[in-house]
Formats: C-alpha cells, sequence, structure tokens
C-alpha cells in the first residue's frame, strides 16, 4: 500500500511539473524564438524549412544594429527619460502621500477625488491638447517634453501608503512604464538622436535593408535591460503591486 | 462664544482657526507639486479637448469656426467611425475573457506547492516587463506567413492561418498579442488574492471531503470575484487603449478591421490635421469608457461576493 502511494505521489508531481512546463513554453515561446532569431546568420533566418535554433551564438547581427541603426543612443535617450519621470513621481507621490496620510487639513477628502480623478481619465481624452502645448511650449525633442508631463501619478501617491515595498515598487513600476512608452515619444519626437528605444525598434521595420534577424538582434537589446529588471526586482515589484489589487 | 477659548490671535483669528488654516496651506504645499502637474496636463487638456471639439480646426490645431455639435453629427452619422466603435467593442471582447481566464489558470498552477515554483510565476508574469513595441516586433515574425508559427502548426497538419493578411482574422491577431502582454499583471493580481485566501477555509473543506475541484468552484472562485471585477475594469480599459501593435502592424488595416477608436483619433489629427474632428472623437472614447466603467461598479459590483 505504502509503496503505491509513494509512487503515484511522484507521479502526481511528475504531472504537475509537465503541466508548468507546457505552460511556461507557451509563455515565452515568441521571446524564446526572438531571441534564436536574434543570434542566425543571414542564410539561417531566411533557410526553409525554417531553422528553430541558430547555429551558434552569432552576435553580428546586434552590432550590425548598433552600427546602422543607433540602437545605443536611443537607448541612453530612453534611460534618461525614465530616470526623470521615476524620480519626479517619487518626489511627488511622496510629498502627496505625506500630506494625505500625516497631515489633517480642510477638504483633505476633496483633494483625494481630484487625485482619484486623474485616474479615471485616459490618456486620450487629454492628448490631443498637451501635443499642442508642448509644441507651443517648444518641448518636442526635448527630454522636458518627455517627461514632465508624466511627473504626477495618482496611482503611485495610493500606492504608497499601502505597504512598505511600495517606493521601490513605484520607482520599478515608473521606470518600466516610461521605458516601454510608445506613442508620446512617437507624437514629440522627430529628430534621430531623440528618438527613444521603442520608436527606434519599431522603424527599423520600414527599412528594407534590415532582415527579421537584424530586428529580432534589436528587439533582444532593448528587450533584455527590463527582462533583467524585472527578474532582479520581481518579488519587491509584485508585492507592492498587489498590495493594492487585492484590497481594492 | 466662549471668552477663554477664543482669544483673538494674530489677524483676528481664534488658536483653532489660525492652527486649522496653518494645516491646510501646509498640506496644499505638500500636494501643490502633483496638483500643478495634474492642472496643466490632465485637467486643463480635458476641457480643451471638450472646447476644441466644437471647433473646425486650422491645420496647426488652432480653433477656427465654432461649429457646435457638428464634429459629433459629422462622425457619428460616418460609417467609418461606427465601424471603429463595432471593431472596438469586438476587440474588447477578444481580449478581456481570455486574458481573465488564462490568467486563472496560470494563478492556479502558480499557486501549486512544488519545488522551483518561484521560476515558473516569474516564467508566467514577465509580459509585465515587455513593451507593446517589442512584442509587436516578435508576432511580426511568429505570425509570418511561412515559417513563424504557420510552420510549427504545418508539422502537424493544420492548415495555415492568415493573421495579419486577412479582415478574418487580423483584429483576433492583434488581441492575441494584448492578451499576451496583459496576462502577466493579471496572473500576479490573481495568484496574490489566491494567497489571501485564508487556508482554514480548504482545510474545513478538505475534512468535509471536497476534492480539488469542488474546492475551487465552492471556495476558490466565489472568494475571488472582488479581484475579476477589478481585473474586467482593468483589462477593459486596457484594451480600449491598445494603440502601439495597430500602429506597428496593421495601420488600421487590412479593410479597417482593426481600425480601433485611439488609432481613427490619432490619425484624423496627427495626419489629416482634424484637431477638432479628433478632439470630439476622443470625447466619444472617454465617455464610452467613463459609461462602461460606471456601469460594472453599479451592476457587477453588486453581484460580488464578499467575505
Amino acid at each position: 500500500m505504502k509503496r503505491t502511494g509513494l509512487k503515484s505521489e511522484r507521479w502526481l508531481n511528475f504531472a504537475k511539473y509537465l503541466i508548468l512546463i507546457v505552460a511556461a513554453i507557451i509563455m515565452i515561446y515568441p521571446v524564446w524564438s526572438a531571441f534564436n532569431l536574434s543570434m542566425m546568420t543571414d542564410a539561417e533566418a531566411t533557410s526553409f524549412p525554417p531553422r528553430q535554433f541558430p547555429s551558434g551564438l552569432h552576435l553580428t547581427n546586434i552590432q550590425r544594429a548598433l552600427r546602422t541603426a543607433p540602437l545605443g543612443r536611443y537607448l541612453i535617450n530612453s534611460i534618461i527619460q525614465s530616470l526623470l519621470v521615476m524620480s519626479g513621481q517619487l518626489i511627488t507621490a511622496c510629498l502627496a502621500a505625506y500630506a494625505f496620510a500625516f497631515i489633517d487639513f480642510r477638504w483633505r477628502n476633496i483633494f483625494f477625488i481630484i487625485f482619484l480623478s486623474t485616474m479615471m481619465i485616459p490618456w486620450e481624452a487629454t492628448i490631443i491638447p498637451n501635443y499642442l502645448l508642448i509644441k507651443q511650449l517648444r518641448w518636442t525633442d526635448t527630454f522636458l517634453g518627455l517627461s514632465v508631463p508624466f511627473m504626477a501619478t495618482g496611482f503611485g501617491t495610493f500606492l504608497l501608503p499601502l505597504a512598505r515595498p511600495a517606493v521601490g515598487t513605484l520607482a520599478i513600476y515608473s521606470f518600466l512604464q516610461t521605458y516601454n512608452q510608445y506613442l508620446w515619444p512617437l507624437l514629440i519626437t522627430n529628430k534621430p538622436d531623440m528618438r527613444t528605444v521603442q520608436i527606434g525598434i519599431a522603424l527599423l521595420q520600414d527599412e528594407e535593408r534590415y532582415m527579421i534577424n537584424n530586428i529580432m538582434a534589436g528587439v533582444v537589446f532593448i528587450l533584455v535591460p527590463t527582462l533583467v529588471l524585472f527578474i532582479i526586482t520581481n518579488k519587491q515589484l509584485i508585492r507592492g503591486l498587489t498590495a493594492g489589487a487585492v484590497k481594492g | 462664544m466662549n471668552a477663554a477659548k477664543t482669544q483673538p490671535l494674530k489677524a483676528g483669528l481664534t488658536k483653532r482657526q489660525w492652527r486649522s488654516v496653518k494645516q491646510f496651506i501646509q498640506g496644499v504645499l505638500f500636494l501643490s507639486p502633483s496638483l500643478i502637474l495634474f492642472m496643466v496636463f490632465v485637467f486643463i487638456p480635458l476641457v480643451k479637448s471638450i472646447v476644441l471639439s466644437g471647433y473646425i480646426t486650422t491645420p496647426i490645431g488652432a480653433p477656427a469656426k465654432f461649429v457646435g455639435l457638428q464634429n459629433y453629427s459629422r462622425f457619428l452619422a460616418d460609417p467609418a467611425f461606427l465601424n471603429s466603435i463595432k471593431t472596438t467593442f469586438l476587440f474588447i471582447l477578444y481580449v478581456v475573457p481570455p486574458t481573465i481566464l488564462i490568467s486563472l489558470i496560470l494563478a492556479l498552477l502558480g499557486n501549486m506547492q512544488v519545488n522551483y515554483i518561484q521560476v515558473f510565476r516569474v516564467l508566467f508574469s514577465f509580459t509585465i516587463a515587455v513593451s507593446a513595441a517589442t512584442a509587436s516586433l516578435i508576432f511580426l515574425y511568429i505570425y509570418h506567413p511561412t515559417v513563424g508559427v504557420n510552420y510549427l502548426l504545418s508539422l502537424i497538419g493544420i492548415p495555415k492561418i492568415e493573421w495579419l493578411v486577412s479582415s478574418q482574422t487580423a483584429l483576433f491577431s492583434i488581441a492575441l498579442i494584448t492578451v499576451w502582454l496583459q496576462v502577466g499583471l493579471n496572473m500576479v493580481i490573481l495568484l496574490a488574492a489566491i494567497q489571501a485566501i485564508p487556508e482554514e477555509l480548504f482545510e474545513s473543506a478538505m475534512i468535509d471531503g471536497a476534492d480539488w475541484w469542488k474546492q475551487l468552484i465552492h471556495i476558490t472562485l466565489p472568494l475571488l470575484s472582488s479581484t475579476f471585477f477589478f481585473l474586467l475594469v482593468v483589462d477593459t480599459l486596457a484594451a480600449f487603449q491598445t494603440f502601439t501593435p495597430i500602429h506597428i502592424l496593421t495601420k488600421g488595416g487590412p479593410l479597417s478591421s482593426t481600425n480601433l477608436i485611439v488609432y481613427s483619433v490619432y490619425r484624423e489629427f496627427y495626419f489629416n490635421g482634424k484637431y477638432g474632428l479628433a478632439a470630439a472623437q476622443s470625447i466619444v472614447l472617454f465617455v464610452i469608457m467613463l459609461v462602461l466603467t460606471i456601469i460594472q461598479f453599479v451592476f457587477i459590483e453588486r453581484k460580488v461576493f464578499y467575505e
């Protein structure tokens, strides 16, 4: 009896891992194939039937992408933008969260509702006047235009008092959000040396001289920083983010 | 008035009033950086959008001629915009239920008690860190007519799917990218909610002889209902705001089959210079989102189970 019990437990464990692995493969397949393609030579990338794996770790694609498209410059732009937004949000959100938590002032609830309502107003409803404002201020193609409009955050303000790791969570979250932005930098940057990574990578696709393995090398190049950031900080990020969602 | 308490200080204020004024100033001072930014980049632009929607503008966005509600009546009679609204709702249907269902499955898997489960949790949730732009480019390959996932499907005898090329499948293909991107955040929120359920509930159910499936139906799912509701709102709003994959992959086509309202707004003002019309469309989008959110709060929230 005992032996069969042990045996069936082992089978159950095996089945659990099998399901977990299958689910994980489905989730990571897109990124996995991007990594593989980014390492392929031109001949390997265009062969048919298509190869699923590269013959070796060819880094020529990323070298070519870095040389012909200024991905390094885009990366620096994105990091500067993200750090600016992150510090701005940390300052404004910490100040506001402090006031809401520790100062008992008149009309506090009204101000609270004002902050809350900013989360209900989507960017679509404000983007045209904001775009015109940035043009009027001559902030197009500047870091001011890329960062200042995002420096206040209702979400971050409410996140802060909820959990102790929340400051770190907000920092990581706002960095990721900004680094991954697409529409706003698309609208307000035109000069090649002010482009951010997400726009820069999307532009590669329009150019004939880049093949799929070159483009994927660029994708991997700009994806790796955020993936590494996520792998290092996921526990803290998730603990902070879910503290708000599960309670609310 | 009580003489002891109302000893006038400076400027004729009582001590208590003075303190409350001081605290008010202090509070507002701490809020002011956020308040100023919200004013300049959220509230004033919202009002400006509404004003702008009543005008025909010059090609650089300056109001030229007041036309009242004509912008609204113009596109609400336009089959192309009505198609955008229909497409947007269809898109939400393609995105939201699958996202929540898949995330629930992944969260239940991530809740299993085995070694290295943390590794799997990271593998299930990493799309939190993936940008829509890189995802779109990766799926450009995945959706390739012959080499991407179509090749893998051909190995097991499934005929080619046209993905982005056909107006029948393009919207679904864009939805699939959005689902993949949204699943990460949904999964971690559901997992946290599952882990917040008191262990005793499962223990007493086990004593009563309830198997895993019964526990799921009678304990886990009912207790997750407020989380489902939260995700329903979050995912619907995210689906409404999907822009990047459309801009990178389809440009609203083929045959306008992926021309969501957001993309229509972008095209009207950025390419066609019709700022007034685009502002009116954006206000319609805003109102639809607001109404949906309120409906979800009023009607669904009521049926949600609370402990």
